[in-house]
């Protein structure tokens, strides 16, 4: 059996990455040069990742499916993001967050990774900063920041409720002014369809030009994969509609393992589903639960409408079973809390799976400016799907999921199990173990690729300065063409009955229902067979519209839903053999009396990284956690 | 209700291209307008007709991929809005809607809807940046600002980049866009250093994009989802005529 090996360095928690960083190997400026990366996505961790690596001289090619960098998913995060700055004086250090994160992620993160995330996270904020990102700032000039989801200080930074936004519009146009010093090349709506090995190493990928439908051929010493989460395995997701597991697939399906696919996160506050046509779902920021105040009625199938409701009839559930933590308790038990008080039969609004998010009290405290000030933009968008004015009517909210803390495994350098091959962002499984905290996506992301990769991929380009760019017509290139056209061709000529959306709704049904909120043995072991039963009837009776050689956005989905079906089956296999409760994995079986995860240090505190086997399914192999500092605990918010 | 969508096809962008007329029954109110589209398309495949080519993304209209030109005006009637947030209750039974690309010389058609705003990212290349390399940033309370510049400046940098000014103006003047860009780093005291130079660098490339003149007519700033005020046009102008004559 194969040892993972995480490659963490030795020594104290505090010095690893220091001591890594003055020891790696390094590439002098005069070999970077002649050295290629390709980079695939161009969210914040792509974009970040592209920009600094080419700054630093290498030459890069970036990818992305979207009409332009800028519309990357990273793009609609809400919130903030978390930094170890301890500007307000209220306790906050390096350690803090990194046992913030530790414990939000339930164990079962590596610590050395997430020590290190939270050692760069201040760099993040000053890099930022310097790029004229605007962050909300107090009346003496200096930055605001404020209160997330399992923490007790006020470390993240914003800006409005469109922090990704800006961060993301900093990142793509640090990567423009490389893009116009002809450091970095870009092609936009292409997507990666495979990716290319040569005696063991990556060394390239198979693209598509979704504008004409002709393949490419692209060498890179090294490829970075940035492709983002695979939340839309649920069909209904806050992500955009085009996010998708392909990149990452196409890798696992060469050998990267994939970690802890069952992680995913439900958001507890999102704009409940309206009806059969609906595409996505819309996130209401976590940053609202510090002024908002979560409640369903007391009694059951109530009719009135909420502002009739009496104070002493309200339940404040959060409030009430998490007093020191209160409405800002992590996603995970906030999500299980609302479907709890929904399966009680409690739940709001026609569908009665939805309860209450309140800013009666705040706009009565602070005054509508103010709360207009910091959520504006929210109540409006809030206002334009439902037709409701929050700042009359509490919000309706309900859990979707949000973001999926799996990912290829990596290692502490975020190099996949394939040399050269590295996962960055939310692809990689590393640093939110089974739930992640509010405002630590854009962290992780920006981390990874301002802060860590081009440190980290140093050590193996070091090796690679005498290897010359390999021609794209070596015959594993073609061999790698020819595979995904006659994938593209299997899938056109199936000819069948149905839309591709009709089946991977079908399998998001599947997923939300067996492998949501709550799983147990039962619904997961039928969630296998119904998966492996739809993806036949996919394959027999699919109906892809148009041509394989022209723009065919039937076609790109039918791709992405492929990949999905067979990634669905792993997240069900992967919850299955986890017989314990942990962050967003919650198995029925395993929980406390009083409805809590119930966690099983003894024997699941290891990374389940999948190994897939061609035709053969999948191996399970174990990277063992060890906690040094941050020793497991039952995770209390009470 | 049902709907009478009267929608631009166009097959590449060689094609002519033209408006076809479809009847559309049963739409919710709830739906937006992006997902309404979804429900033709779906019946369009099962009838065994090529779907209708449209962007879009995030469907939360921040990424700005999605761009509907709805009954004569970009993202349609709705204010400070995008297709994707724009939803159907804002009609009535019995409407016909007429749906087209936008229409630009700097935006190309691609297929049916889906135009191609690559423009704006060479815009965005010629100068739209600051130039601070990873690393070399100074701590960020160096810097205070006061919150009036920094809540402006943040005002320019909400921009999503969708192109709805250029293709509501009867110019089809990039220069909200630009504007947006310039302002936003003019505002703020790190984006001094580059400060001319940025000005006239993306103002040189809006027009070699083939994007027209300002005359400001100010239709832009009435059809831009972010609500972008051409006060910022009006500081735009400013930095590039003081930049020409510092140059």
């Amino acid at each position: 059996m194969i040892k993972l090996n995480s490659k963490t360095p030795d020594g104290p928690l505090e010095t690893k990455w220091t001591v890594y960083r003055s020891t790696v190997p390094l590439v002098s400026p005069s070999n970077k040069r002649n050295l290629e990366i390709i980079v695939i996505g161009s969210g914040l961790a792509g974009a970040s990742a592209s920009a600094s690596l080419a700054e630093l001289g290498y030459k890069v090619k970036c990818f992305c499916f979207q009409d332009s960098a800028r519309r990357a998913h990273s793009i609609a995060a809400q919130g903030g993001i978390n930094a170890a700055k301890n500007y307000r004086n209220d306790g906050d250090s390096i350690y803090r967050l990194f046992y913030d994160t530790i414990k939000g992620g339930d164990y079962r993160a590596r610590e050395g990774n997430v020590y290190r995330l939270a050692e760069v996270s201040a760099n993040i904020i000053d890099q930022c900063v310097a790029q004229g990102v605007p962050f909300a700032r107090e009346y003496g000039g200096l930055l605001d920041t404020r209160s997330f989801g399992g923490t007790q200080v006020e470390r993240t930074f914003y800006a409005r409720g469109q922090t990704g936004q800006q961060l993301l519009l900093g990142a793509y146009s640090a990567m423009m002014r490389q893009v116009g010093t002809g450091q970095l090349i870009m092609f936009t709506r292409h997507e990666i369809l495979d990716i290319v090995l040569i005696d063991g190493n990556v060394r390239g990928i198979i693209a598509r030009d979704l504008v004409t439908g002709q393949l490419e051929r692209h060498f890179g010493h090294a490829v970075i994969l940035a492709s983002g989460g695979y939340g839309n395995v649920f069909y209904l997701s806050t992500n955009a509609m085009g996010c998708n597991v392909t990149a990452i697939w196409k890798a696992h399906r060469k050998g990267a393992f994939f970690g802890n696919p069952c992680y995913t996160q439900i958001h507890p506050t999102c704009i409940p589903v309206s009806g059969d046509h609906q595409s996505k779902l819309t996130l209401m920021s976590e940053g609202l639960r510090n002024d908002g105040r979560i409640w369903v009625p007391k009694i059951k199938d109530e009719t009135r409408k909420p502002n009739e409701i009496r104070e002493d009839e309200r339940d404040y559930y959060l409030e009430r079973r998490y007093p020191a933590f209160g409405n800002l308790v992590p996603r995970d038990i906030a999500s299980r809390a609302a479907k709890e008080r929904c399966d009680a039969g409690c739940g709001v609004g026609t569908s009665k799976r939805a309860v209450f998010l309140d800013f009666r009290d705040s706009i009565k405290r602070l005054g509508r400016n103010v709360v207009e000030a910091k959520y504006g933009n929210l109540f409006e968008m809030y206002e334009k799907i439902t037709g409701e004015n929050p700042y009359q009517v509490p919000m309706r909210i309900y859990p979707a999921a949000h973001y999926t803390m799996g990912g290829l495994w990596v290692d502490y350098e975020l190099s996949t199990t394939i040399p050269g091959l590295y996962c960055i962002g939310e692809a990689n499984f590393s640093d939110h173990g089974a739930n992640r905290l509010g405002a630590s996506a854009l962290m992780q992301g920006l981390a990874d690729g301002y802060f860590v990769i081009p440190y980290t991929i140093g050590n193996y380009l070091s090796k690679e300065i005498r290897t010359k760019p390999i021609s794209t017509d070596h015959e594993e290139f073609s061999k790698a063409e020819k595979n995904v056209r006659e994938n593209i061709s299997r899938l056109m000529s199936v000819k069948g009955k149905h839309s591709v959306d009709h089946f991977h709704k079908k399998l998001g049904k599947i997923m939300w229902d067996k492998c949501g909120m709550g799983r147990n043995e039962k619904g997961l072991a039928e969630a296998i067979s119904e998966i492996k039963n739809l993806r036949d009837e996919f394959w027999k009776d699919v109906r892809i519209p148009g041509e394989a050689g022209d723009f065919n956005p039937e076609l790109e989905k039918a791709g992405r839903v492929a990949d999905f079906l067979e990634l669905g089956e792993l997240i069900c296999r992967d919850a299955l053999q986890r017989k314990e409760s942990c962050g967003g994995h919650f198995r029925e079986e395993f929980q406390t009396g009083e409805g809590e995860a119930k966690r099983d240090d003894q024997n699941f505190a290891y990374v389940a990284a999948w190994e897939f086997k061609n035709g053969n399914g999948w191996e399970m192999h174990k990277e063992e956690l060890k906690f040094e500092v941050a020793h497991p605990t039952q995770r209390s918010y009470k | 209700m049902n709907l009478t969508l009267k929608v631009w096809r166009q097959k590449n962008k060689y094609d002519k291209g033209g408006f076809v007329i479809y009847p559309m029954e049963g739409v919710s109110h709830e739906m937006s307008f992006p997902e309404m589209f979804d429900v033709l398309n779906e019946r369009l495949i099962a009838k065994g007709e090529e779907p209708i080519a449209f962007d879009h993304d995030c469907r939360e209209g921040i990424c700005g991929m999605c761009s509907m030109f709805i009954n004569g005006r970009a993202h349609g009637p709705q204010k400070g809005t995008t297709t994707c947030q724009l939803h159907m209750r804002h009609f009535k039974d019995g409407d016909t809607i007429v749906v087209e690309p936008w229409r630009a010389k700097g935006f190309p058609v691609i297929k049916d809807l889906v135009i191609d705003r690559s423009a704006f990212d060479r815009i965005m290349s010629a100068g739209g940046f600051i130039s601070a390399n990873t690393g070399s940033a100074q701590d960020a309370n160096n810097i205070p600002i006061p919150k009036k510049n920094a809540d402006e400046a943040f005002d320019a940098a909400s921009c999503i980049g969708c192109g709805a000014c250029v293709a509501s103006c009867k110019n089809s003047s990039a220069m909200l866009f630009v504007a947006a860009k310039v302002s936003q780093l003019a505002l703020l005291p790190q984006g001094q250093v580059e400060r001319r130079d940025r000005a006239i660098n993306m103002v040189k490339q809006m027009d070699g994009e083939g994007f027209g003149n300002c005359t400001n007519t100010g239709s832009c700033e009435a059809d831009c989802p972010k609500q972008i005020s051409i006060l910022h046009i009006a500081r735009l102008n400013r930095e590039y005529l003081m930049a020409n004559i510092l140059e």
